[in-house]
């Protein structure tokens, strides 16, 4: 009886007697969805286009950190050494272009799935030897990037809000507003969703495939840049940063590999949900369930739709 | 030349049908693991046979493992990790709980336990299909992992939180444990990873190897042609993960020594994955293959730099290191994106219609 | 079918051919394989380190010429904090006759403790690896000067106590304990249980899973739900900034949390810029370069383009000193040995019983130019941690300063939890070879 009430009762008793402390959790798993779901973003962006589960993104996000902080140690100054790591990205994806994906056209999605980890090991060795494996503290100050605490009266309590925090939610929503607008309105977006409908069909009418490929790559390394830079502000740019990839997996699983408006609600669904599992019922089986939550969570909606919540309806013919 | 199948006439279904039906092939094998178990042992020191030979044997078993699912029967898994860990941690409860048994049947048992975890981890795979999938067994490899740490009774309330592997020995020689001679593990290895590969063999060349192609294929097809879902893709989540598991238990007993849960993260599950796709999906010698391949060039390429006497800081080699099997694992899925197996079935071709290829 | 095992396994024969005839260690030096790690996830905190081992043993060579006049042969073997690395460097050092290991990992460590008594190598797990094993009746290979987790846990305790106004006060507090949920965090729980019940204190347990270092927001808003009185944290890695920073966010008052000393480095603190003054930490070392031996490492090996450090800053920070500090253990043992065996060249059993004499006195420290560096410290033959004394320091924004005098661990309560879990741990490895090597040198 205890065990029922410390899972079906007493959970709630402790949100309803302390709405403050509710707000804040359901911000912080706010804002934790809304990071994961600027990776599950680059994932979208590119598979999309290409058709390629892209499992550098990850390491893209923190190579992305460590050019621009990287730059700015060596002297830059920090908006110099943004547009630097923004030319870098650009190269990366001209690189990728040309010496991955080209080659690499029309294999199976495992292939493509296995040459992005390739491309995930020689980025590790590379960002490494030219940055150092030494962690950096991200350029908050240089960038204009507010840092500090904000306290908002909340039921006669005080939330505690990060300005970083903030900026990122900003940041992020700016970024699918433009990515939405770039999609629907612009030449290039159009030709972006017509290479995701069908290549060959794109091909046919006259888009460089290649090129489109090209601005693809470099969205995503943009959006890496930008999530490198928030996550880098929260904690530190190194290499380790690259695990948080993995939290996008279940996101993107979550929202459908295709769906933009899937990756952003997979990521609050996520971020939030793990939050308040992890508070309210972590103590229960001893804390520390966030690990692997996020999977639970993906795997019960995915049960109920395998597909995931935005993705297209899978038709299977024999 | 030498590789001409003239003049072999196949007299009955059964030797059509068997998995070398070329004799030359047949010496072939024969000759390699005579290779393994006199050459090998002849020419090699401790640090080859430690650090190369026993776990790239073991990687070995793990790719075979991952290969029935993923190549034979088409389900993506990225738990591979948790699931040896599960292997090692029951070979570690069943050693320590019968230490009158001999050793070498908990390890061949420690996989049962593995195969049930991976079989309920397997239920979703009727529904969810495809990288979809890969969340399951993410959902695995994180939950299985927590569990390890976690749990204190799986590593017997020790305050270290590691496994280690106990003394035992076969027939008076220590087999596990630090007294163990490089050599009595490598033979072990061999043995057990040889025995394996031969049943899996069998398996896989048989009517439930068919199965599982036909799943692969396509499933629904599979299902309309009279192939019972569950139970086909249940027995290749169960054969699976009973693999890793066996790998996971003679991961520690004869290649770590001790091990934290950490070590069966999902970078463990990752590495097998490599060596399944590099070597080839859906190839028993694909495994072989992508696990020296994956296993050995790192070591290699980490410690051949000071062999050859040039002087480079140990972290630019590992910088390097890691930059080259990049660039590597890249350069052969352009070059033969089926895996070096594929490769091999090529060259074989090409020998065989050898010096006229017209 | 020749070809592709042929492949597989010429690599393999290659190397066999080529490794036994590869010459071992020159006969003129003493040979100190380092296992450390500059890449990887923990090669934050790694790559101090591993320039701290490297330059102060660089510099005996520099300036002395070794250690009583024979070369010291350094070489790093990167283990990434990996075990199947670790394995591996292990395998390939230890033919050469390597003299002692330092895994800086502790699941290395965990690996390497069986086989050290096997192999005759000792093993120095400086303040890390498992506690147990400074029990040196059941351990006698392995070494885990100047104290364990334990006594750093009770030091921390000690602490907030003097803080309180005695033990006794701590009745009806409650202390939070954050920590990597891993073996490494989980290992003072045992013992801070156990004071909990003794002084009659809460203990609130906040586990922060390994993919989690860098997103620690649950935890922190438990800790701003429970509102403990002090917090202790176990951290390593990218983990230790990240609280320090969520720590001021929350507006938990800094000066009343204490990490570990691997949870020291400079970037830590750094990283929380003005919100991290007043975050404490135990510490074994003396932080700064202001010492006139590592004013030598400075003159003799930075300066000389000797070393991998980034540039002269790096020299002194708390991680750097942890390095320098484990290498002058391994510098001092070696000299030990070399005065027992009565000879220069020691091999690793010698140095084993020179780690097992190690006494470092006030006198020997001003000597070797580390005064204020560090406590005289003892490793005796029952005790191979010593369970040395521990300080606390704060950080200032700027750097750490000393905040407390020497505190010695209670080590009447961590001696025998230490010999029953040396005599567990035994047990479950039965049948653990007895104690062979005399006490007192060889």
């Amino acid at each position: 009886m205890d065990l029922l009430a410390s899972i079906f009762v007493d959970p709630f008793l402790r949100m309803a007697g302390n709405p403050t402390f509710l707000t804040q959790v359901v911000w912080e798993g706010f804002v934790s969805g809304i990071l994961y779901a600027l990776v599950a973003l680059g994932f979208v962006l590119i598979y999309k286009a290409s058709g390629v589960f892209n499992f550098a993104q990850g390491i893209m996000m923190v190579f992305a950190a460590l050019a621009l902080v990287g730059l700015a140690e060596m002297g830059m100054p920090a908006w110099g050494a943004l547009v630097a790591a923004v030319g870098v990205m650009l190269i990366l994806a001209i690189g990728i272009e040309r010496l991955v994906l080209r080659p690499l056209v029309n294999q199976p999605d495992i292939i493509l799935l296995m040459a992005t980890i390739g491309l995930t090991r020689f980025l590790v060795g590379l960002g490494e030897m030219v940055f150092g494996g030494e962690p950096k503290v991200m350029i908050t100050e240089g960038l204009g990037i507010p840092t500090g605490v904000v306290r908002v009266p909340l039921f006669g309590k005080f939330l505690i809000l990060k300005e970083i925090d903030i900026t990122a939610a900003v940041v992020a929503v700016l970024m699918v507003g433009f990515l939405a607008v770039f999609f629907a309105r612009t030449k290039i977006g159009r030709a972006l969703r017509a290479v995701a409908d069908d290549h060959q069909a794109a091909l046919s009418v006259g888009i460089s495939l290649e090129r489109i490929w090209v601005i693809v790559w470099f969205a995503a390394g943009i959006v890496a840049l930008v999530t490198g830079i928030m996550w880098g502000a929260r904690s530190q740019v190194s290499f380790d940063l690259e695990v948080i990839a993995l939290k996008a997996l279940p996101v993107l699983i979550l929202g459908g590999f295709t769906s933009v408006p899937g990756a952003i609600v997979g990521g609050l669904v996520i971020g939030i949900g793990e939050k308040v599992g992890e508070i309210y019922w972590g103590r229960l089986l001893g804390g520390g369930i966030e690990s692997w939550l996020a999977y639970l969570i993906a795997l019960g909606f995915l049960l109920y739709r395998p597909q995931g919540l935005f993705g297209e309806k899978i038709i299977e013919r024999v | 030349m030498l590789y001409r199948e003239v003049g072999q006439f196949k007299t009955t279904y059964a030797a059509d049908m068997a998995v070398f039906p070329i004799r030359q092939d047949r010496i072939g094998i024969l000759a390699m693991v005579a290779i393994a178990a006199v050459g090998v042992p002849l020419v090699a020191n401790d640090f080859v046979l430690t650090s190369i030979m026993i776990p790239g044997l073991i990687f070995t078993l793990a790719a075979i493992g991952l290969n029935i699912l993923t190549g034979y029967a088409g389900q993506i898994s990225l738990g591979t990790g948790a699931f040896m860990g599960v292997g090692a941690y029951a070979a570690y409860k069943l050693a320590n709980a019968f230490p009158e048994v001999n050793i070498l049947v908990w390890i061949v048992t420690s996989g049962v336990f593995s195969a049930m975890i991976g079989v309920v981890f397997g239920l979703p795979s009727l529904r969810i299909k495809g990288l979809y999938l890969a969340v399951t067994t993410l959902a695995a490899q994180f939950f299985l992992e927590w569990c390890f740490v976690r749990i204190g009774w799986l590593t017997d309330y020790s305050s270290s939180g590691a496994i280690e592997a106990v003394r035992r020995s076969l027939a008076g020689m220590p087999i596990t444990g630090p007294e163990a001679e490089p050599l009595t593990r490598y033979f072990v290895v061999l043995a057990l990873v040889i025995g394996l590969t031969w049943v899996t063999s069998n398996l896989v060349h048989g009517r439930i190897g068919r199965t599982w192609m036909m799943v692969r294929d396509m499933d629904i097809a599979a299902e309309l042609m009279g192939v019972r879902l569950l139970p086909a893709k249940l027995l290749a989540f169960a054969v699976s993960s009973y693999l890793a598991g066996v790998a996971g238990a003679m991961m520690v007993f004869f290649w770590l020594g001790a091990a934290e849960p950490s070590a069966f993260g999902i970078s463990l599950s990752f590495q097998v994955l490599f060596m399944v796709i590099i070597g080839g999906l859906g190839s028993l010698l694909g495994s072989w293959l992508g696990a020296a391949f994956i296993w050995a060039l790192p070591v290699v390429l980490k410690f051949a730099p000071g062999l050859v006497g040039i002087e480079i800081a140990s972290a630019t080699v590992e910088h390097l290191n890691s930059m080259i099997v990049g660039a590597l694992i890249i350069f052969f899925l352009i070059v033969e994106p089926h895996g070096l197996a594929r490769l091999w079935a090529v060259t074989k071709q090409k020998l065989r219609v050898w010096p006229f290829p017209w | 079918m020749f070809k592709p095992m042929a492949l597989a396994f010429s690599v393999a024969s290659t190397l066999a051919v080529v490794l036994p005839a590869v010459p071992a260690q020159a006969e003129d030096s003493l040979y100190v394989p380092l296992l450390t790690y500059r890449t990887g996830p923990y090669a934050g905190s790694g790559i101090g380190i591993a320039d701290g081992m490297h330059d102060y043993l660089e510099m005996l060579n520099q300036r002395d010429g070794g250690i009583g006049g024979v070369k010291i042969a350094i070489e790093e073997c990167e283990t990434g904090y990996n075990s199947q690395k670790g394995v591996e460097c292990y395998e390939a050092t230890k033919g050469k006759g390597a003299l002692v290991y330092n895994p800086w990992s502790t699941g290395i460590t965990l690996q390497l403790i069986p086989k050290a008594g096997v192999d005759k190598i000792p093993v120095l797990s400086m303040a890390y690896g498992l506690s147990a094993a400074a029990d040196g009746k059941t351990f006698p290979w392995v070494f885990n000067p100047p104290m364990t987790y334990w006594d750093g846990a009770s030091v921390a305790v000690k602490y907030i106590g003097g803080k309180e106004g005695g033990l006794a006060k701590l009745k009806g507090k409650t202390i939070g304990f954050i920590y990597l949920d891993a073996p490494y965090g989980k290992e003072p729980i045992p013992l801070l249980e156990d004071l909990a019940k003794e002084y009659g204190f809460k203990l609130m347990k906040y586990p922060v899973p390994g993919d989690k270092m860098q997103d620690q927001s649950s935890q922190w808003l438990n800790v701003q739900s429970d509102s403990p009185d002090w917090m202790i944290m176990w951290g390593w890695g990218a983990m230790n900034p990240t609280a320090v920073k969520e720590a001021a966010k929350i507006g938990y008052p800094m000066d009343h949390f204490i990490g570990v000393w691997f949870s020291g480095g400079d970037d830590d603190a750094k990283a929380g810029g003005a919100g991290a003054k007043g975050f404490l930490t135990l510490n074994f070392n003396g932080t700064g370069a202001g010492y006139p031996a590592l004013a030598d490492i400075k003159k003799y090996v930075v300066a000389k383009g000797l070393s991998q450090v980034k540039g002269d800053d790096r020299v002194g920070e708390n991680n750097y000193n942890h390095g320098v500090y484990n290498s002058m253990l391994i510098a001092e043992a070696i000299r030990n040995a070399q005065k027992i065996a009565g000879k220069k060249m020691v091999d690793a059993a010698d140095v084993r019983a020179g780690l097992e004499t190690l006494n470092i006195d006030a006198a020997r420290i001003e000597a070797m130019g580390l005064k204020d560096f560090m406590a005289p410290m003892k490793v005796t033959c029952d005790d191979h941690s010593g369970e040395n004394s521990v300080y606390v320091q704060q950080w200032d924004g700027a750097k750490w300063t000393k905040v407390s005098d020497w505190i010695e661990p209670m080590k009447d309560k961590i001696r025998p939890m230490l010999v029953a879990d040396a005599k567990a741990y035994a047990d479950k490895n039965a049948p653990w070879p007895a104690r062979t090597e005399a006490c007192g040198g060889r």
